[in-house]
């Protein structure tokens, strides 16, 4: 048993275990399956969220287009789905049966050949993961080895998202237009729209989410992550180390897309379907307001931030359905005025020093265990310019 | 309706209470379940009661939908009222419970679900928008939902969870191509829309219309939803010389439209080409302004024009309850029958079970219909007439013509696919 803590304690996963236990346990149990499948489908932003933390508040780059990303994945999954349910005899009024409805409406008269793969779950699954990152592999490259970076690779990653949602959209015959592919029902004949099937997908939802937030803190707790962490600050300092800066940098950014195709795909399989609103510039900036309500240094944040926003949506639409926008943006400027750093913030100012007071009186064995740890951290600095707050940001990451 | 449960809480070691923080939020998610009442009118559940029965309204009121949908929903909510001043469905008031589907077919989905699955609403007054209502079919059909969906749309579709209180595509388009053949004279179409799937199917429609006639379809054009430069095709229309320009351009476009096409020195009014639209409704206009598309034509099956003495009643209570101002059109009154057609089903039914009310709607009529009269067809549609109307500056259009008939609903138009 104090063996386990001291793993626990070393790699500081209580935390993690805390939100696994609150994911798969108290979630399922608390919740009936309709507010449960909407907690799945906030999950799926989360993965989004967590990737921005990497490539964002690690990394220092601000992807404003990481919908782009999730609507890949989510679409590469739809593609699938609709296939499955566009079966010659689901589909025998239409002029060409076989072939699903949007494009029937269209005018096509055959599968395009791009959708035929997709009749292979097995093509699907490595396309969910392989063309976001491939897609998110050329925009890096194109992008960091000639050093573009910070705002203007903010913008760019926005134009991209744009060009994605008009070529969707103005391309109805193949991807279904602004209606997005509708009507998913069964994956390998298995009927993802039950309660079962929706149980089932929540939970591999969370644990395709935990397994990425293991990924993230391995990642940060690498030397990449600290190298993220020097590149963000002084990234010329690490380049003249001899780092080959932009191949850090390609490598973070198509980890974020990935985890982003991730929650697309689930997305897909939760909702049953997928539509271009979810590809363009404002639920891709939404994301990034997920990632910063969460505290931007913090994978956990991440989620918890996710979490609390899309919940304070639905629950302030649900009673307000003319004013929860105001409710809403008003949050927003409450978090932004009142703790910056995000709920990972106010978790690091407020609760954490008093936990560990706690800590220190009942479990001796652990609380000395923690002093090491705290001795080996920088002291969170009390002045308020900028690099200080950014150690700040980087101390509460690492806790 | 959030209760935070303590049980649980008990269970939590006290090192945990550091994540606490996350827990209100995930008791706040646990909703408490509606207590249904059971009798003979309602079998399965629904959200009914011996004094009331709920249903569910889901529109738009944010986002850019916002101001196409308001009419819809102040639409029911005066249907409502005056229902329960009529004393209800079976003794029953209505109650609505409002959501808002903020413009974001997702967000469609997910209120959908929850007043299907929360509510246990007896019935749904919503949608607007083909991708709204393709985000929500899955989920009625699912959990066996009512549906009355008020917007004139592309047909295609006839789900047993939807009765369709709009026209669908043929019974707008076939009659005012007609008229505009054998009263204009008209031998050639420039057909042109917003690139999405009600004009182009609408085109397609009428394409096919054009052509059994022997006359000529002169170009096609699509452009993106919220696009504002038509000066292109625009010159095109004038280098072609059509005699009938025929819009589906639909939103905020249609501003832009309506102002370039004047401001290129057409004017509509000369009918030189002739406009012949079937996306502009009074409420449009309000945004286009009058002056700017004075002279078009639409057809339509209803404007706020009409004359008849149930028409006139309805404009005065909806002035009366939503301002002097407003001005009602086609979409408005489709989904002032939704709640009518509703309670109707009910009544003869004798239940407000799902079940018994699909089964009980094909063949309901509305003689208090502003429009007139309808009958709901076997196919979930509604039988209407199809009207022309020429837009004045005041913004109203001036009705030139209306079918002798009541159209039947044709959703799969054989030979027009």
């Amino acid at each position: 048993m104090t063996k386990i803590q001291a793993f626990i304690g070393r790699y500081q996963l209580s935390h993690l275990l805390i939100l696994a236990a609150l994911l798969l346990v108290v979630m399922p149990l608390a919740m009936d399956i309709f507010r449960l499948n909407l907690v799945g489908k906030y999950l799926t932003y989360a993965f989004v969220a967590v990737g921005l933390v990497l490539c964002w508040g690690y990394g220092g780059i601000l992807s404003l287009g990481q919908g782009v990303f999730f609507g890949l994945g989510g679409y590469c999954m739809a593609m699938f789905l609709k296939l499955e349910a566009s079966s010659p005899e689901q589909t025998a009024i239409q002029s060409t049966p076989g072939i699903p409805d949007f494009m029937d409406w269209n005018q096509l008269t055959a599968l395009p050949w791009f959708w035929e793969p997709f009749h292979s779950f097995g093509f699907t699954l490595l396309a969910v993961i392989l063309i976001p990152a491939l897609f998110a592999f050329i925009i890096a490259v194109a992008m960091f080895k000639r050093r573009v970076g910070g705002v203007y690779f903010a913008i760019i990653t926005q134009a991209i998202a744009a060009i994605l949602t008009i070529l969707i959209i103005g391309q109805q015959g193949y991807t279904g237009g602004v209606n997005g592919i509708t009507d998913l029902r069964t994956l390998h004949g298995w009927d993802i729209r039950t309660d079962s099937a929706k149980y089932i997908l929540y939970f591999i939802n969370a644990f395709l989410l935990i397994g990425c937030l293991f990924a993230a803190r391995y990642i940060i707790k690498s030397k990449l992550g600290r190298l993220l962490v020097a590149m963000r600050e002084r990234e010329d300092r690490v380049r003249f180390s001899g780092y080959d800066v932009s191949s850090f940098k390609i490598f973070i950014y198509c980890i974020a897309a990935v985890f982003s195709a991730i929650g697309g795909a689930m997305f897909t399989l939760q909702v049953g379907f997928m539509s271009p609103s979810f590809v363009g510039i404002v639920p891709s900036i939404e994301m990034v307001i997920f990632c910063a309500v969460g505290g931007r240094l913090s994978i956990l944040g991440a989620v918890y931030g996710t979490l609390l926003v899309n919940w304070a949506k639905t629950s302030f639409s649900e009673s307000f359905p003319e004013l929860w926008l105001f409710a809403m943006g008003a949050l927003f400027i409450g978090v932004v005025m009142a703790f910056p750093n995000g709920l990972a913030g106010l978790y690091q100012t407020y609760v954490e020093p008093r936990l560990q007071r706690f800590k220190k009186s009942s479990d001796p064995a652990l609380a000395s265990d923690m002093d090491a740890l705290k001795t080996a951290e920088i002291k969170p600095n009390k002045t308020k310019d900028t690099e200080s707050a950014a150690e700040e940001y980087s101390h509460a990451g690492n806790q | 309706m959030h209760s935070k449960s303590k049980t649980f809480r008990g269970m939590l070691r006290r090192r945990f209470l550091q994540n606490l923080l996350a827990v209100p939020a995930a008791v706040m998610l646990a909703n408490a379940s509606l207590t249904a009442h059971a009798d003979s009118a309602n079998t399965t559940g629904l959200a009914v009661t011996d004094k009331t029965v709920t249903v569910g309204i889901l529109h738009s009121v944010t986002g850019t939908m916002a101001i196409s949908e308001t009419g819809s929903v102040q639409a029911e909510k005066l249907a409502i009222e005056q229902i329960n001043a009529m004393g209800g469905v079976l003794g029953r008031k209505i109650e609505y419970i409002q959501e808002d589907g903020a413009s974001d077919w997702p967000t469609f989905a997910e209120k959908s679900k929850k007043l299907l699955i929360k509510d246990k609403a007896a019935a749904v007054f919503g949608c607007w928008t083909s991708a709204s209502r393709k985000a929500v079919l899955p989920i009625f059909e699912q959990y066996n939902g009512m549906l009355y969906y008020p917007t004139f749309y592309e047909g295609l579709e006839q789900s047993p969870n939807v009765i369709y209180t709009g026209q669908e595509a043929t019974q707008q388009i076939l009659a005012g191509i007609d008229w505009v053949v054998k009263e204009k004279g008209a031998k050639s179409f420039f057909l042109l829309g917003s690139d999405y799937i009600w004009p182009r199917t609408s085109n397609k429609i009428a394409r096919k219309h054009i052509d059994k006639l022997g006359l000529k379809v002169s170009g096609e054009e699509y452009y993106p939803l919220g696009h504002t430069q038509f000066n292109s095709v625009i010159n095109k229309i004038k280098l072609k010389k059509p005699d009938v320009i025929f819009a589906s351009v639909v939103g905020g476009s249609n501003v832009a439209f309506y102002k370039q096409l004047k401001a290129a020195g057409i004017d509509m009014t000369k009918e030189k080409p002739l406009v012949l639209t079937i996306s502009v409704t009074e409420d449009e206009i309000l945004g286009i302004g009058g002056e700017n598309i004075e002279g078009a034509y639409a057809s339509m099956k209803y404007f706020q024009s009409l004359t008849n003495d149930n028409n006139k009643n309805f404009v005065k209570a909806f002035k009366e309850r939503w301002g002097d101002d407003i001005v009602i059109g086609d979409v408005t009154q489709a989904a002032y029958l939704g709640p009518w057609l509703w309670k109707a089903a009910v009544e003869k039914a004798g239940s407000f079970d799902i079940d018994k009310v699909r089964a009980a709607s094909p063949g309901i009529e509305l003689k208090t219909a502003p429009e007139g009269y309808v009958r709901i067809h076997e196919n979930h549609h509604l039988w209407s007439k199809t009207r022309i109307g020429n837009a004045q500056a005041d913004g109203q259009y001036k009705i030139v013509y209306e079918t002798k008939d009541l159209i039947e609903p044709n959703p799969f138009p054989a030979g027009y696919q």
